[in-house]
């Protein structure tokens, strides 16, 4: 089978990946250019039009996702969303110089506007389109295959039962707004597992739970 | 993790071979020139405006940090009416402090109890409330962190220092839609009659996501009461 969309970001449970270097200092950069990593990929954001699932997927499907640094990410996945949406031509991407004209409709983020646009942020909550399918305390089963397309359901819930822990009404459904098909919003619920239904080396006393979007979930007695 | 140096395996870009540095492991150099490039040319399109830049990184740096969450836990430690709220509605609790915004659109808050004890991660990337704590520190982005803690969170609060009684509950919140998770600590003993400001000294960053404690006052200087 080839392979198609895959993401290197779906960490959870998963091994080897060393010791946890818990640094108690509260800096948020490291160098210089992590900041201005960090700033060019929230101020590109306005005249690119990309969303949020969009950068995700842009960043967890980079090859080398595993072997760069979180800013390193960040900056290599902006590089495909500016030349993805229009903002630069490849040509100009590897040259580092303007040689086309700009798009003057694009939206910019100015300086004072900056406080506004933070303030605002993106909710993701909409309009529910009708009924939750789930209610707190419903048992039910995650979705079990894979998907050839950005998602956010964790490979270590797929295919497993929890119950439902809380409605948060409908949200953007990440799975078609990431593939430009649109926000399509559907009902998000906290689903809590047991961790021994997760890990067979689970130790007792310990719940896991994700948020997860009505399309990833069936009634614990269904089979996907 | 590396520190990604080794962009053998990159194939993603090919027009971009003269930012391989193949025989060169200066990473800082290279990402500096690389980030710089960008940032040259969005500004000379027009997409981007440096001023804004500015204004983004000095937000990050200086304004938005754990200092607002630890307001929040503060009030919430004295203020029962705000407590209920935060439990209730965290997004509008929080808000009525100013907090919020940008990754903080649809906050959650879960308290530490003597019953069960909460840690909030991001298996999918890097999701953290970023109205109350700011940006996340790198271990939190990490692949061990993002790894482990949904399976052996035990094992990870142990290694920042916080046993987990086999009888308390271990209780993980995987971020993995919009909603924030913002743990809060338990309330230190010895500090009846403080300040909301003298308390919120005991409210550290790891405490609001679970793999700390809030300080005891002597951790302050201040000696319990005898």
């Amino acid at each position: 089978m080839t392979a198609g969309y895959i993401s290197h970001a779906d960490l959870g449970g998963t091994t080897g990946h060393g010791t946890i270097d818990a640094e108690h200092g509260e800096a948020p950069f490291h160098h210089p250019w992590e900041a201005t990593a960090l700033a060019l990929t929230l101020a590109a954001g306005a005249p690119g039009g990309w969303n949020i699932d969009m950068s995700r997927s842009a960043r967890e499907t980079l090859p080398n996702y595993l072997a760069l640094s979180y800013y390193e990410i960040w900056t290599v996945a902006l590089e495909r969303l500016v030349v993805e949406h229009g903002l630069v031509s490849r040509h100009e991407l590897a040259r580092g110089a303007a040689s086309e004209p700009r798009d003057t409709s694009r939206p910019v983020l100015t300086a004072d506007r900056v406080p506004v646009a933070l303030a605002a942020g993106g909710p993701a909550d909409r309009e529910p389109a009708g009924p939750a399918r789930f209610a707190v305390g419903d048992r039910v089963r995650t979705r079990a295959g894979r998907v050839d397309h950005h998602t956010r359901l964790p490979a270590y819930v797929a295919g497993r039962v929890g119950s439902i822990e809380h409605v948060h009404g409908a949200h953007v459904f990440p799975d078609t707004n990431a593939q430009g098909l649109g926000e399509q919003p559907t009902w998000l619920y906290t689903v809590v597992f047991d961790a021994q239904d997760l890990w067979d080396d689970a130790t007792h006393n310990q719940r896991v739970s994700v948020d997860a979007w009505e399309p990833y979930l069936a009634p614990a007695g269904e089979s996907w | 993790m590396g520190h990604g140096h080794d962009h053998d395996d990159d194939h993603h870009d090919e027009d971009h071979d003269d930012h391989h540095h193949d025989q060169d492991h200066s990473e800082l150099g290279e990402m500096d020139v690389r980030v710089r490039a960008l940032e040259t040319l969005l500004t000379e399109k027009g997409y981007v405006d440096p001023a804004a830049l500015d204004e983004l990184i000095d937000t990050y740096q200086t304004r938005i940090g754990p200092r607002n969450g630890a307001q929040v836990v503060a009030k919430a430690w004295v203020d029962p009416a705000f407590r209920e709220w935060l439990q209730r509605d965290a997004t509008a609790a929080i808000g009525s402090l100013g907090h919020g915004g940008r990754q903080g659109e649809h906050m959650v808050a879960v308290e530490q109890t003597d019953e069960t004890h909460n840690l909030v991660v991001c298996t999918l990337c890097s999701c953290y409330p970023w109205p109350v704590l700011g940006l996340p520190p790198t271990w939190y982005k990490s692949a061990p962190y993002r790894s482990r803690a949904v399976r052996d969170p035990r094992g990870v609060v142990a290694e920042f220092g916080v046993t987990v009684a086999d009888d308390v509950e271990m209780r993980v919140w995987d971020s993995t839609a919009e909603v924030r998770y913002l743990v809060i600590p338990q309330r230190p003993a010895g500090t009846d009659g403080w300040s909301e400001e003298e308390l919120a000294e005991l409210v550290t960053r790891d405490s609001m996501i679970g793999v700390g404690l809030a300080l005891d006052p002597s951790d302050v200087g201040r000696a319990e009461p005898t």
